[in-house]
């Protein structure tokens, strides 16, 4: 199998690997997630209703209310958190979003995770060494 | 990151266990944004209570504040004293009124914790301001203070119309920051980051509240977390007009700075709003673009009967709670709607003062302080369908009230809270 790789930046150090979950759009925290479930809850958005709980997720950013980090915060005390963030845009919001998730996090790629990952592709975040890599789904 | 003797004293514990924990957080924080250094501030606002049920639960089980703050606000899973805060420190909207706690159907045991939790802050220092709009109540930043805040709508306030630096903060950097008076020297506290990126031609003549909230509310969308440069304007707008107009673009978008040549501080021309550059995308606010803002802002609402009438998001300034109070004047607000109006707890003594508080009471409304439906989680008993003047309120109460939200002028949130009945249309 084809494995493809990308180049990034650490935001937060660890390695895992797991399913990647994918949106082309930015993820409200506060008010845009449901913390217990893990749940995107927020309306218009293309993973309305979609779990992101143990997924890899991958995004453009965070937007919205500075409660994000809170309700992400919350989320991995919950055990709904994703297993892993890789984005594009750095915030504040996202940056201390991925800190206190205590997950394998990381930004600024060769290429743009958005165009190279698919929702379903099996994805291992080497945040330590700023490497991930792609396995297509069958 | 490099750090100055005094941060590496705190990190090395020094100071004592908790300022350990808030740098330990604030080197993972910075490092993960890629900051270099830190900046000392002196001008905080954070929300450190209890009002989410989670953490509710917390404080519950603990007993103690100071497990909540190690948590929530250090990231810390052992619980340490806290200590009295370095920064100067405010707090930001809270879980409920404690003068209306009943009405807004909160229970007693929630009541009771979070007088807990106002004990808590007042022990470690903070100033009880209990608003989204701290800028409204005296905390009002001069042009290039560095400061640490939570709450998007103030934080774009500050940036974009008083000209102070600061990020969007979160509880857990925020509260690190007050503290140890620092926070990571990155994003708008830096010149180059907070010039323009996206131009805005205003064709509409941008009047009323709701037009500002109509432009804040579609530019926000459309440029997600850059920054705006909005061309066009011809009258300078009220506080509370830029008020709502940034709070809807924090909430559409992640906009934490803009720009409006001819009237903030940081844009004199579009040539110093772009700093020489040329804008990455030019977009327009016309009529076309107006009306889509207005309906996205209605696509939740289906039935005209109102339950629910919610203004103050955020936090009416007393000129706005005057207005309101011209439309409501020897009126009587309809049987089966409730108006909730609200606003700062140091306006309300001027609101009370003044006579506004009788007006609204007797015409059937209630001036409400220190909170706000979609953060705490509070509204009328049994509503399904509510009617706002807020961008923001109205983006958010579908998602997390689960409310059919209209939203529309003042004056037609106004009519449906006397009629009960939405009639407000785009004109």
């Amino acid at each position: 199998m084809k494995k493809i790789i990308l180049h990034g930046r650490k935001v937060v150090g660890g390695c895992v690997e797991g399913e990647a979950l994918v949106t082309k759009q930015t993820i409200t925290g506060w008010g845009g997630i449901n913390p217990m479930e893990g749940v995107i809850i927020e309306r218009r958005h293309e993973l309305r209703g979609q779990s992101f709980k143990g997924k890899v997720l991958v995004f453009p950013g965070a937007k919205g209310a500075s409660g994000w980090s809170t309700r992400f915060h919350v989320a991995r005390l919950a055990g709904a958190a994703p297993k892993a963030l890789i984005f594009n845009e750095m915030t504040t919001k996202v940056a201390l979003g991925a800190v206190v998730m205590h997950v394998p996090a990381i930004t600024d790629f060769d290429q743009d995770p958005l165009a190279v990952i698919t929702t379903g592709d099996w994805v291992k975040v080497d945040a330590d060494n700023g490497i991930v890599e792609i396995t297509r789904k069958e | 990151m490099k750090l100055t003797d005094d941060e590496k004293a705190m990190l090395d514990g020094k100071e004592g266990p908790a300022r350990q924990r808030a740098m330990d957080l604030l080197v993972r924080y910075g490092e993960a944004l890629g900051a270099e250094r830190f900046i000392d501030t002196d001008n905080v606002c954070v929300a450190i209570g209890a009002s989410g049920p989670f953490i509710r639960d917390l404080a519950d089980k603990t007993g103690s504040f100071d497990a909540v703050f190690s948590e929530f606000a250090l990231d810390s899973s052992d619980v340490v004293q806290i200590p009295e805060v370095k920064a100067c420190t405010y707090h930001l909207i809270q879980g409920l009124d404690p003068d209306h706690w009943e009405i807004e159907g909160v229970d007693r045991s929630v009541y009771e914790l979070h007088m807990k939790s106002i004990a808590f802050a007042k022990r470690i220092g903070v100033q009880l301001m209990n608003t989204c709009t701290p800028y409204l109540v005296g905390n009002v930043p001069v042009r290039g203070e560095h400061c640490a805040w939570m709450e998007s709508s103030a934080v774009i306030y500050a940036n974009s119309v008083l000209g102070a630096r600061m990020n969007c903060e979160g509880r857990e950097s925020g509260a690190a920051a007050s503290l140890t008076g620092k926070i990571p020297y990155w994003g708008y506290h830096l010149d180059q980051n907070r010039l323009g990126t996206h131009l805005v031609e205003v064709e509409y003549d941008v009047e009323s509240i709701m037009d500002w909230n109509l432009l804040g509310y579609y530019v926000g969308e459309m440029v997600q977390e850059r920054v705006p440069v909005l061309h066009g304007i011809r009258r300078t707008p009220t506080l509370s007009r830029l008020k709502h107009c940034g709070a809807a673009a924090a909430s559409s978008g992640g906009v934490e700075m803009y720009h409006i040549v001819g009237i903030t501080p940081e844009a004199r021309s579009l040539d110093e709003a772009f700093g020489g550059k040329k804008p990455q995308a030019t977009l327009k606010f016309g009529k076309k673009e107006r009306q889509m803002a207005y309906e996205n802002l209605n696509s939740s609402a289906r039935e005209r009967a109102v339950d629910f009438v919610m203004l103050g998001c955020p936090h009416y300034s007393i000129e706005q709670v005057w207005d309101v109070c011209k439309m409501l004047k020897g009126r009587r607000v309809n049987s089966n709607t409730s108006l909730w109006i609200f606003t700062p707890r140091a306006l309300k003594e001027i609101a009370d003062q003044n006579g506004y508080t009788e007006i609204i009471t007797n015409a059937g409304g209630i001036l409400m302080t220190d909170t706000c439906p979609v953060l705490a989680h509070v509204m009328p008993k049994g509503t399904r369908v509510a009617a706002t003047d807020s961008g923001k309120q109205a983006h958010y109460m579908p998602s997390i009230l689960g409310l059919q939200t209209w939203f529309g002028t003042t004056q037609n949130c106004i009519e449906a809270a006397v009629s009960g009945q939405w009639k407000g249309e785009l004109k």
